[in-house]
């Protein structure tokens, strides 16, 4: 009891300190406009969702503050065209689970009465959240899924800022094809596709494949591979075997680190290997593999590279970093899931209404040039199915244990090395 | 005439199950001399793979750090024995299953705590080149992994065959109750046992961090594969153990190759299944 009670006031305390920094005291309050953000604040995705709430967080300090920004809606006190009304966001947590995800969902729109829902990382929840708002008519804004089947299904009220899968392999293809015709090289012909055989993997081959063939590649190898494999020994001899130019892959991180280490071992030096992040873009890569993770290329959504583009990303980065109990850097998840709460917010403010109806006008007619974001896309504007069409992934390649930006060229801060030398000239 | 892959496939695949051989010899010794089926033997190797990469950090290579990692998991291992088996084997069967299934659990969730779920592989690893051998490419690592394991497993085998302390072991193994009646001390013998089996997977968890990260789930995929080829080569049986294990290699690499890799580990237990109908004492072992 003594522990519920000071519990409770412990609580009191930091909800009177909290409270009393963010609402300061005025002659006419303004009017607050509350959002539901719907995110895995707990369970298997639990980093990656507090990650997510704090960029959100951030996004709404920035809207709701004074202090300029080069971004869209920063600094300007609040919603301008609704009175500098708040936002104010409502964290439910989805615990990675399609069912809570719906009930929380539901519950935002019923009891909170939310204008619009935000969320929610995993497509899987992503798909069951954002039918409850199309039921309710609640317009709901996605960051951050990459399933291509989540803006195919006829809704009016889903808006996709990210990319997704599909044209993230397609930027693969671009970037492949743009730099052999920039640095003079021969064209590529053979390809390889290696994927671990679950959803992940097999999307990322079966939109590289259609891509290959609609491309008139030669699709010398489609090898799927259990995931978690002890040895990786006869996947690698058959794609010595099919001796492809260049390896598109897609792996998680053990099999990413026996792959390159079998490679190694078995000379397979193709032009180039290009990845499907995952794996690639662990921290853990580069940590372990050393100077063998070099030269290879992975697609990425981020760099803290952008600076080129926006001058205030590395800002952004710091005012993020010193929220971070961690102290990391925005990376490609909560700089998409920064981005959004701006594009909602902005959307809401056009609409001069808390209406739904009229907010999802507003969403539809949205028109963001990409240097008013922190991302490396040319901007945001919705198809009729509320997909972004004017986003793009970077594809990164790793020099010298680092990753460099090499495409779009606009933002690249290395040229690409193309091809990568073999194993026993390096 | 152009064999194509196949030296290759069969060259991998031997060193691949030699690896598995030296990990299953410690478990099948531990079920040959007490019993014992330890759902742990995998978190050892595990543990050694960490204590591996902590004495590479400090500069030692995997090579040289290999005895200090094989006695240091022989003193592990007949501690742990001491302090939970030896309580265990008091119980019913079932108990010595949960307990160590436990150990599993705990040694598991113990690393993620103090290690984090990060993968650790040894700085500037030694031998990273590569032989070849007409058509045939071998990773020095993988060679010296593989080798390593042949001759700590022929090591193994010479301690149980010829040694008086290995004789008791057997003896145990035959008829607990006449070689009680010989004199011979059950409980310094079980945590002999024990300690060796540990050891076993201590060595080799040396010699795997020449070609493989640390992290806390990495025992479970090898553990699996030594629980296949203890039963297929018999329980308790040290040479079954090296022809299981060279056989899975095989199997494995080959199937992968000729059939597909998403389906290489069918074909082994496929060779599993058929061994344990007609045998069920497994390819070496004793009715």
């Amino acid at each position: 009891m003594n522990r519920t009670l000071a519990v409770g006031a412990m609580l009191a305390i930091v909800l009177a300190l909290v409270g009393g920094s963010a609402a300061p005291i005025r002659g006419a309050e303004p009017a607050e406009i509350v959002v539901g953000s719907i995110l895995p604040l707990t369970g298997g995705l639990a980093t990656t969702g507090q990650g997510l709430k704090l960029a959100q967080e951030l996004a709404r300090d920035l809207i709701n503050g004074r202090q300029p920004y080069p971004l869209l809606m920063a600094g300007k006190d609040g919603l301008p065209n609704l009175g500098h009304a708040k936002l104010k966001i409502i964290f439910a947590d989805s615990q990675g689970s399609p069912d809570q995800a719906k009930t929380v969902a539901e519950q935002l729109i019923t009891q909170d009465h939310v204008v619009a829902l935000l969320g929610t990382y995993a497509s899987a929840t992503t798909a069951t959240a954002s039918q409850v708002a199309e039921r309710y008519g609640i317009p709901f804004v996605n960051p951050d899924s990459s399933s291509p089947t989540l803006h195919t299904r006829g809704f009016k009220t889903f808006f996709r800022t990210t990319p997704h899968d599909a044209t993230f392999s397609e930027n693969l293809f671009e970037f492949m094809s743009d730099v052999l015709k920039k640095q003079k090289k021969p064209p590529v012909h053979k390809l390889a596709i290696v994927y671990e055989n679950t959803l992940f993997g097999t999307g990322a081959a079966d939109a590289e494949e259609a891509i290959a063939k609609r491309d008139s590649y030669d699709v010398a190898l489609r090898l799927p591979y259990g995931a978690n494999s002890s040895e990786l020994q006869s996947e690698v001899q058959k794609i010595k075997a099919a001796g492809a130019d260049v390896i598109f892959q897609s792996s998680y991180l053990n099999d990413a680190l026996l792959f390159m280490k079998t490679y190694k071992q078995q000379s397979v030096s193709p032009q180039a290997i290009i990845a499907q992040d995952a794996g690639f873009i662990d921290p853990n890569f580069v940590k372990n593999l050393g100077k063998d993770a070099d030269y290879i290329f992975t697609r990425d959504v981020f760099s803290l590279n952008l600076k080129a583009k926006n001058k205030a990303v590395p800002a952004i980065n710091e005012l993020f970093k010193a929220r971070s109990p961690g102290g990391n850097n925005l990376d490609g998840n909560t700089a998409r899931d920064f981005t959004a709460v701006f594009v909602l917010a902005d959307a809401i403010d056009r609409a001069r209404s808390t209406k739904p109806e009229e907010i999802i006008k507003a969403l539809a007619a949205t028109n963001i040039k990409g240097s008013d974001t922190i991302m490396p896309w040319r901007g945001i504007k919705f198809d009729e199915h509320g997909q972004n069409t004017l986003g793009n992934g970077l594809v990164e390649q790793i020099q010298n244990g680092v990753y460099e930006t090499v495409w779009p060229f606009d933002v690249a801060t290395k040229a690409a090395i193309w091809p990568m030398p073999p194993w026993d000239k390096r | 005439m152009d064999l194509g892959p196949l030296p290759q496939l069969v060259v991998s695949g031997i060193l691949t199950g030699l690896l598995f051989a030296l990990i299953s010899v410690g478990l099948t010794l531990i079920f040959g001399v007490m019993d014992v089926v330890n759902f742990a033997h995998g978190e050892f190797l595990m543990l050694a793979m960490y204590l591996t990469f902590g004495l590479a950090l400090v500069g030692l290579n995997p090579i040289f750090a290999l005895p200090f990692v094989a006695l240091a998991a022989f003193v592990l291992g007949a501690i742990v024995y001491r302090l939970l088996i030896r309580r265990l084997l008091d119980g019913p069967p079932s108990t010595v299953v949960f307990g160590t299934f436990g150990l599993l659990v705990f040694l598991q969730g113990a690393a993620q705590y103090f290690f984090t779920s990060d993968y650790r592989s040894v700085p500037n690893p030694p031998f990273q080149g590569t032989l070849h051998l007409g058509n045939v490419a071998l990773g020095e690592a993988q060679l010296i992994a593989g080798l390593g394991a042949l001759v700590m497993t022929a090591l193994v085998f010479a301690f149980v065959e010829f040694t008086e302390p290995g004789r008791a072991l057997r003896a145990l193994s035959e008829d607990r109750v006449a070689a009680q009646l010989m004199g011979i001390d059950v409980q310094r013998m079980n945590a002999l046992a024990f300690g060796l089996g540990t050891a076993c997977v201590g060595a080799a968890g040396a010699l795997l961090m020449l070609t493989y990260p640390a992290f806390p789930r990495v025992g479970t995929e090898f553990a699996l594969t030594a629980f296949v080829v203890v039963a297929l080569g018999g329980f308790g049986s040290v040479q079954g153990a090296l022809l299981g294990a060279i056989l899975v290699g095989l199997v494995e690499v080959l199937g992968g190759f000729y059939i597909s890799p998403a389906l290489k580990l069918i074909p082994v237990y496929a060779l599993y299944l058929v061994v344990v109908l007609l045998r069920p004492q497994g390819l070496l072992g004793r009715r």
